[in-house]
């Protein structure tokens, strides 16, 4: 499908510059994982967000949701794993699907794990962050699944749907892949096991790793008073550009964002 | 010339005759290798006559993914005269693949 703006992440930011950039009658595809893995869904009490003293998270959350839907935009549940642009229009991979915008938000919040021991070195020898794209590839063998939340509870039961051998790893905390030409064994938290493939599904990818040429700093996306990235036509908004991780900062920042990207939709209709 | 489907049968004297090939190996499935798909095109556009551009649906050929050690997709690999030399995975900005085709041009 093909959309004026997509914007990734479905947190304050995310639905934040949804409902802005439905108020400047453009349409808006919001991909995110589900409401109950946003990780303000955990908070209890939420005290400084004005005019809703002593909401919980998920009340916040639900509300936000429910007015970026009254605004008319689309929501689209998975995980963004690339993404690529090509004559003036971006194309994000969505588990099997594409889906193409005239501009992008990022509003993913932060990723809150750094990058294993192995991992870069064995990506495309037996390390894969898309169970549906590389899952047909190790059917009869032995892969490991790292995963954080229930949605990668589910794609490790699709691989074992397919006749891959998984082993489950839950929120594992460190992990280490060694091997020789390809993996052969992954170490988490003391567990060691030997496989042919491991598959980290992290709920959030880090930015430089969804936008190959992204300016950030000590993880966090650079962005301009427009919210605007180095790149052409990509906005960012919320804890992905950095601290302080509130939900009144990443609700400013994506009705920057939802305003810079209609503009920019606008200034390159052809 | 257009993009070429390489298939197992005639694979090797179509890649060992070339000085230099790119193949794509990609699969129906796979939102990611969908999304790469227009760059192989315009690529193969773009080096007619210089070099052979080709795809490899691993689904259809398992064996030609074995053989080049495909572990995830999409995965792309350049030869010469049919020796792998260089390998890109995941999605790249055309620039990527480009760059390592000029250089061996």
């Amino acid at each position: 499908m093909s959309f004026d703006v997509l914007i990734i992440g479905g947190g304050p930011a995310g639905l934040s510059a949804a409902v802005n950039v439905r108020a400047r009658g453009k349409t808006v595809l919001v991909v995110s994982n589900p409401l109950e893995e946003n990780p303000l869904w955990k908070a209890k009490k939420v005290d400084n967000y004005l005019g809703l003293p002593d909401i919980s998270g998920p009340e916040l959350l639900k509300t936000f949701q429910t007015h970026a839907e009254a605004s008319g935009a689309s929501f689209l549940t998975g995980r963004v794993l690339n993404t690529a642009m090509a004559g003036e229009r971006w194309y994000v991979s969505v588990g099997s699907d594409v889906q193409e915008a005239g501009a992008l938000i990022l509003a993913a919040g932060v990723v809150r794990s750094r990058k294993f021991s192995g991992e870069e070195a064995f990506l495309g020898r037996g390390v894969s962050y898309c169970a549906t794209c590389d899952g047909m590839l190790y059917r009869g063998r032995r892969v490991a699944v790292l995963g954080w939340s229930d949605t990668a509870r589910r794609e490790a039961e699709f691989l074992t749907e397919i006749g891959c051998q998984v082993t489950y790893f839950h929120n594992p905390r460190s992990c280490e892949i060694t091997g020789g030409s390809a993996v052969e064994q992954v170490n988490c938290d003391g567990t060691a096991l030997a496989v042919d493939g491991v598959f980290i599904l992290r709920p959030v990818m880090a930015p430089t790793d969804l936008f190959p040429g992204l300016a950030a700093e000590n993880g966090f996306v650079t962005v301009d008073r427009q919210m605007a990235t180095n790149l052409p036509g990509v906005f960012a908004a919320g804890d992905c550009t950095g601290g302080p991780l509130q939900v009144s900062k990443a609700a400013g920042e994506g009705l920057i964002a939802g305003q810079s990207a209609a503009k920019w939709v606008d200034s390159h209709r052809k | 010339m257009a993009v070429q489907h390489f298939k197992t049968s005639g694979f090797d004297a179509a890649v060992e005759a070339a000085p230099l090939v790119m193949i794509d190996f990609w699969a129906d499935w796979c939102g990611p290798c969908r999304m790469l798909g227009p760059t192989i095109e315009s690529l193969a556009a773009q080096y007619e006559g210089k070099a052979v551009i080709g795809k490899i649906n691993v689904d259809e050929e398992p064996d030609l993914a074995r053989r080049f050690g495909v572990m995830s997709i999409p995965t792309v690999v350049f030869l010469k005269n049919g020796l792998e030399f260089d390998r890109k995975v995941g999605v790249m900005p055309a620039g990527a693949y480009t760059q390592v085709l000029d250089e061996n041009l």
